[in-house]
Order: C-alpha cells, then sequence, then structure tokens
C-alpha cells in the first residue's frame, strides 16, 4: 500500500505520517486528538486525497447512535406501506437504511471512513462500535445477513476530549495527538495556503500571532485554522508589513484581530496587556 | 523484544496493556520504526499510549530505558513553574537585588540569581527528599512541577542539539495535575447528569407506537414521548474572601462549568464557614439569606457541592461566635450537621492539595462533618466526588 506524505495542501509532520503510515499498515483505526483547529478533520481528507481513495464521512452529533453507523430498520415506513397495501411491504430488506459503515464495507475500493469527533456522542458510542471495528463486520439481525468489509477501509477517528474513551475501545487504536506547531511547521503551513504571500508580511504576521498565543490567561488561544483566515482577511485587505510590526518592541494591537481572539473577555485583557506596555514606555 | 521497556512502562503505572505491546511488535515486524530512533518513539508511543495526559510518564520512562542516563525520578526534581518564578521574584529578592538586576539586564539574569537562590535552597533541604523544599513551610513544594516548567537542574553543559524528542518533555502540561479548566469540570460533572423525560411530547416513540398498532390490529397509532432533559438538581455553596483568595480562579472556572451542565443549579456563597445567613451575590452582601430558609426552599434531592479550603480558626467550627466577621449564635459546625441532615447527598470540594489537609485542624473536623466526603478540587477529586453524588 502507497505511504502518507503529506500533500501539496497539507503539511505533516514525521511523527504524524509515522502515525498515519502505521495506521494503515496495522489495519488499526487512527485516533487523532488535538487543539481545536489544528487539522484534524482535514488530515482525514487529506489521506484520502494522497492515497487516491474515496472518503465516507460519519459526523457525530450528541444523538447520535452507533447503530446508525451499521444500519437503521424504518419501521414507520413499513407499517406506513402496510396500511397502503404497498407490495413492497412484503420484503423487510426493503426498509433497512444503510449506514456510513455500511457503505464503506460494501465499497469497491477500500475508501477512507472519517468518525468526525467522536467524543460528541454518547458515553457507550465506542463501545458499540468495538467488533464491527475489529473485525470489520456486522450482522443485520432484521435480514439474519452479516455484512463483511471486502477491504478493510482506513479508519480515522477524531475527538475534542469532550468525555473519556473506554479502555477497550483505545486499545484497538493507533493514538496520535496533534501538537500545536511550532514556528517553522507554521511557516511551512501557511507557503502551502498563501503561496504568494509576501516574506515580510508573513515574517511580521507570524510574530503576531505567536505572542498572542503567549499573552498569559487567554481563554481560548488562536489555532492554526484561525491563524490561515486571518492571513486571508490580511491579503483581501492589503494590509501592509508595516501596519503589522510593533514600533521599538511594544506591543501593538494587530489589525483584524476580530479573527483571532474569539471571546470579548480576551478581546479586554489583551487591550488592557497593550495599553499597560504602553503607558511602561 | 522490549518486554523489560513493557514492564518498566506498566511500573510506571501507565495503563498499557499485552494486546497493544503486540500491536507495537507487529509493527515492529512490518518494518514501520525505520532505522531511526526518533521514528521507534513515535511508533512506541502511538502504540502504547492513548491519552496526551500520559504522555509526559511515557518520555520519561522512555528517557530512561533507552538513555540510561537519566534516573526516572531524577527527571521530576527541580523544576519550578516559570509563572510562580515570576509571581514570586518580588519576594525572593529584595529591591536592590531587583535594581542590580535591571541593571545587569532583565529576565535572564533575574532568573539565573533565582536559580542560584533555589539551589541554595535545595541543599539545606536535602535531607530527606530531593525535592526542593519538601519541608512543608516552603511554598516550592506546593507544585511539583508544572505546566510550562523551566528545567532548573540541568541548565549547563546541555548540547542544545543533542536534545531528543522525549527529553523536551512538552506534555508535560497535559499530565493529569492540579490544572483544571472549564472543560475537564465540565467533562466531571458530566458524570452527575440524570436524564428524564419531561416536557411536551415531542418525539417520536418507536417502540410505544409498535406496540400501539399491533394491539390496534395494525393501523397505525403514532405514540410521542417528551424530549429527555437532564433532571440533576445541584446545590452549589462557595466559599469566598480571606483564604480563597487564591482559589478564585478555580472556582470561577467551576461555577461557570456548573452553570452550562444543570437545569437547576442553585448556588450560595458563605465565608469560611456556612452560619445562619448566605448571600447570593458576593459584591452586595447586604442581601443575605437566612440559612434556614435555604434549607427548608430546596427538597432534599438537591445535590449539596460546598466548595472551600477549609482553612479556618477550629474555633469558628466548634464554639458559638467563632466567626471572624460577625458574632454567630450557633457554632459553624451545628450548620454543617444541618446543611449535611437536609441533604444527604453532600460532598466538599477542597482547592488546596490532599497531602495538605492534615496539617489543617479546621479541614479534619470539617472532613469528619462530612463524613470523610471532602475531595480535592481535580480531576480525579471531582470524579470522585461525582460518584458518592449520583
Amino acid at each position: 500500500m502507497s505511504k502518507f506524505e503529506g500533500t501539496s495542501s497539507y503539511i505533516a509532520t514525521d511523527d504524524l505520517k509515522t502515525a498515519v503510515n502505521a495506521a494503515i499498515t496495522l489495519e488499526r483505526p487512527l485516533l487523532v486528538k488535538g487543539e481545536p483547529g489544528t487539522g484534524k478533520t482535514v488530515l482525514a481528507i487529506e489521506i484520502a486525497k494522497a492515497l487516491g481513495k474515496p472518503l465516507i464521512q460519519w459526523h457525530i452529533k450528541s444523538t447520535t447512535k452507533a447503530q446508525q453507523g451499521l444500519y437503521e430498520y424504518d419501521a414507520v415506513s413499513r407499517l406506513r406501506d402496510s396500511q397502503l397495501g404497498d407490495p413492497r411491504v412484503g420484503d423487510i430488506s426493503n426498509y433497512i437504511v444503510r449506514g456510513k459503515l455500511w457503505e464503506a464495507f460494501e465499497a469497491d475500493e477500500a475508501p477512507v471512513l472519517l468518525i468526525d469527533e467522536i467524543d460528541k456522542a454518547d458515553i457507550e458510542f465506542p463501545n458499540d462500535l468495538l467488533l464491527e471495528l475489529d473485525r470489520m463486520e456486522f450482522h443485520v439481525y432484521e435480514t439474519r445477513q452479516t455484512v463483511k468489509a471486502r477491504q478493510r477501509p482506513v479508519v480515522v477517528i477524531t475527538s475534542n476530549n469532550e468525555k473519556d474513551l473506554p479502555d477497550a475501545f483505545l486499545r484497538r487504536c493507533f493514538f496520535h495527538y496533534i501538537r500545536f506547531p511550532d514556528r517553522e511547521t507554521m511557516e511551512r503551513i501557511v507557503e502551502v495556503h498563501f503561496p504568494r504571500l509576501k516574506r515580510d508580511v508573513l515574517n511580521e504576521a507570524l510574530t503576531s500571532f505567536f505572542d498572542l498565543r503567549e499573552v498569559p490567561g487567554l481563554k481560548k488561544k488562536p489555532s492554526t485554522s484561525e491563524m490561515l483566515d486571518w492571513l486571508k482577511l490580511l491579503l483581501a485587505e492589503d494590509i501592509p508589513a508595516e501596519a503589522l510590526r510593533s514600533k521599538d518592541g511594544q506591543k501593538t494591537i494587530p489589525p483584524l484581530y476580530g479573527a483571532l481572539l474569539k471571546n470579548e473577555q480576551d478581546i479586554h485583557l489583551f487591550e488592557r496587556l497593550v495599553f499597560l506596555s504602553k503607558r511602561e514606555r | 523484544m522490549f518486554i523489560r521497556f513493557f514492564l518498566a512502562l506498566k511500573d510506571a503505572r501507565l495503563p498499557v496493556s499485552i494486546t497493544e505491546y503486540l500491536t507495537l511488535m507487529e509493527a515492529m515486524k512490518a518494518g514501520l520504526a525505520g532505522t531511526e530512533i526518533d521514528s521507534f518513539y513515535h511508533l512506541a508511543r502511538g502504540c502504547l499510549v492513548k491519552d496526551e495526559r500520559n504522555f509526559d510518564k511515557f518520555d520519561r520512562v522512555f528517557g530512561t530505558y533507552f538513555q540510561g542516563m537519566e534516573n526516572l525520578f531524577e527527571a521530576v526534581e527541580g523544576e519550578i513553574p516559570e509563572e510562580w518564578l515570576k509571581a514570586l521574584k518580588d519576594r525572593v529578592l529584595s529591591e536592590e537585588e531587583k535594581a542590580a538586576i535591571e541593571a545587569l539586564g532583565g529576565w535572564d539574569q533575574l532568573m539565573e540569581t533565582l536559580r542560584k537562590r533555589l539551589e541554595e535552597q535545595k541543599e539545606r533541604h536535602e535531607g530527606g527528599s530531593k525535592w526542593i523544599g519538601t519541608a512543608g513551610t516552603s511554598p516550592f513544594g506546593a507544585y511539583g512541577y508544572h505546566p510550562e516548567g523551566v528545567r532548573i537542574g540541568q541548565v549547563k553543559g546541555r548540547n542544545r542539539r543533542a536534545v531528543k524528542v522525549w527529553d523536551r518533555r512538552e506534555f508535560r502540561n497535559y499530565d493529569d495535575k492540579v490544572e483544571l479548566g472549564t472543560r475537564t469540570i465540565k467533562i466531571a460533572l458530566r458524570r452527575l447528569r440524570r436524564w428524564a423525560r419531561e416536557g411536551a411530547a415531542t418525539e417520536l416513540d418507536l417502540a410505544g407506537t409498535i406496540a400501539a398498532t399491533a394491539r390496534n390490529a395494525g393501523s397505525l397509532d403514532l405514540k410521542l414521548v417528551p424530549e429527555r432533559h437532564n433532571k440533576v438538581k445541584v446545590l452549589l455553596c462557595l466559599d469566598v474572601g480571606g483564604s480563597m483568595d487564591d482559589h478564585i480562579r478555580v472556582c470561577d472556572e467551576l461555577f461557570s462549568a456548573a452553570r452550562s451542565e444543570f437545569k437547576h443549579l442553585e448556588h450560595y456563597y458563605f465565608h469560611n464557614c456556612p452560619y445562619e445567613r448566605l448571600w447570593r451575590d458576593n459584591v452586595r452582601r447586604q442581601d443575605a439569606v437566612d440559612s434556614w430558609n435555604v434549607l427548608r426552599l430546596y427538597p432534599s434531592d438537591y445535590k449539596l457541592i460546598f466548595v472551600g479550603d477549609a482553612a479556618m480558626s477550629p474555633y469558628e467550627i466548634v464554639e458559638p461566635g467563632g466567626s471572624v466577621e460577625h458574632w454567630n449564635k450557633e457554632a459553624g459546625g451545628v450548620w454543617i450537621q444541618r446543611f449535611v441532615d437536609q441533604f444527604p447527598n453532600a460532598v466538599w470540594l477542597n482547592p488546596t492539595p490532599e497531602p495538605h489537609w492534615r496539617y489543617s485542624s479546621s479541614t479534619e473536623l470539617i472532613q469528619g462533618l462530612m463524613k470523610g466526603r471532602m475531595f480535592p478540587l481535580t480531576l480525579a477529586g471531582l470524579d470522585s466526588a461525582m460518584k458518592i453524588l449520583r
């Protein structure tokens, strides 16, 4: 199987590459955690792109049940059809609605299956998928049929740490924690997204971005994706590097900082700090 | 292969299992580790550790095992939180020293001086443990190691290029120590949730519909049930002022987390110990509420959570008139007892670290009144508290 080396639009660090390739080779689900906005979901999309495989996305909500990923038995329409005398009523398989996992198992080519934000679901959700992800098969009770994966899909699972996942589930996964990128990696990431960004603008922008992350007591530190949004705005407004540069070491409020700070208290805190540092001079 | 490494991980209390060890072996066999130790490190970590809180422990074991140069516990020693250093510089250094340092050139110099200071202190304490200032009076002991700690013990002779990934110990921040965020509190509080169906019928009750339809001889009879709501009721009493000032931030977070987790959440403030009056708004203390009213107003299925450091004069608990703020007719202990009697589901959360409790007699008294249901305000402590409340 081909190796994952990152793509033209996604910078993968060495540890991330090791993790992805190990998960593919070992045929284990890859569990990805990390700060919000560090590209967990995008990773699955990029893996699919790099390996040339179709991508099946299953986004989890608080109401999602494990069963919905396998199949659902639409009893209500069957009842309705029975009252209308529809001939399809005799065959129960007409009312079995396939879920994402079934779709992935039945695909002609092994797809990449993304189970996004697994921690949003009920606490028992991962446990209900143990066997299915382990053996890549499940039983359809209504039709007494067993669905088995033709090829094992590459499974990527993301989590935001809102709930602890059960040990039995964790044991079956390969784990990777996406760290917040350092400056060097960040520069490469920005270059991939904005190839025509001027060098000096990039430098100044990164400096003020990392400074902002260093501000003590922020409720939510700005993330990679917010950084990229901010740069997009800077480009659209065509803001020169001088506007970002801090004069004689003073802190300044970066323009369009609304893209980076999403919390009223954070903005107040930051403005106060800037004010204080100016007064000291 | 690496069985000793695996056992070393187990000894360091990392939750590793044989399945995971075999996965690592399988990966090695598939040639995933390559020839470099870095990629082996990433591979082993991905296979064996499933929680970033344990990365730091793993890094330490890995460092010890594959380097053989650092003893497992010496790696932990000698780290002092930088934030704390910043806060403490005012207390440790005299005005003249600060002025001298300003003249010499800023923060680095300051750190250096502090480091020397701390080394001196370490030597003085070296009797039993190697930790800086375990004597109890030293403020160093309270923190141990801390996110973004600086490695004071190892400043000299460290070749920058040779620093290995695991040696940088970047995951220290995720170790489950005292640091509690709003989110982690939320996860812990979520244990308390109990769902119940209440209100208008809006959801289709599939099982009920099928049963009713069958009974109806096949003609469709739709049944609806109300949506599920969180039914847990919580009465939160927070200690404010005095010795609690240091813990205000943690309590603030607990409060904001609790706010969004429960439908019925009532909160009151008290100072040191609950007496005959509680208040709802910390700023307007004059709008006090009679404690008897609180006791009578809420039914006993409310869960009571006290948050306070329980650090006060023991007289506040055992003697009438012991309060530092006013003349109280009845002792604090009587009031705590009344609250515990009215709300059998009660816990006391204490933001001070658990090992310190036995040095304060008031904490022990309250611990007794709460029948041992006092827990530290850490994730683990919240977890066990919520288990009791359930």
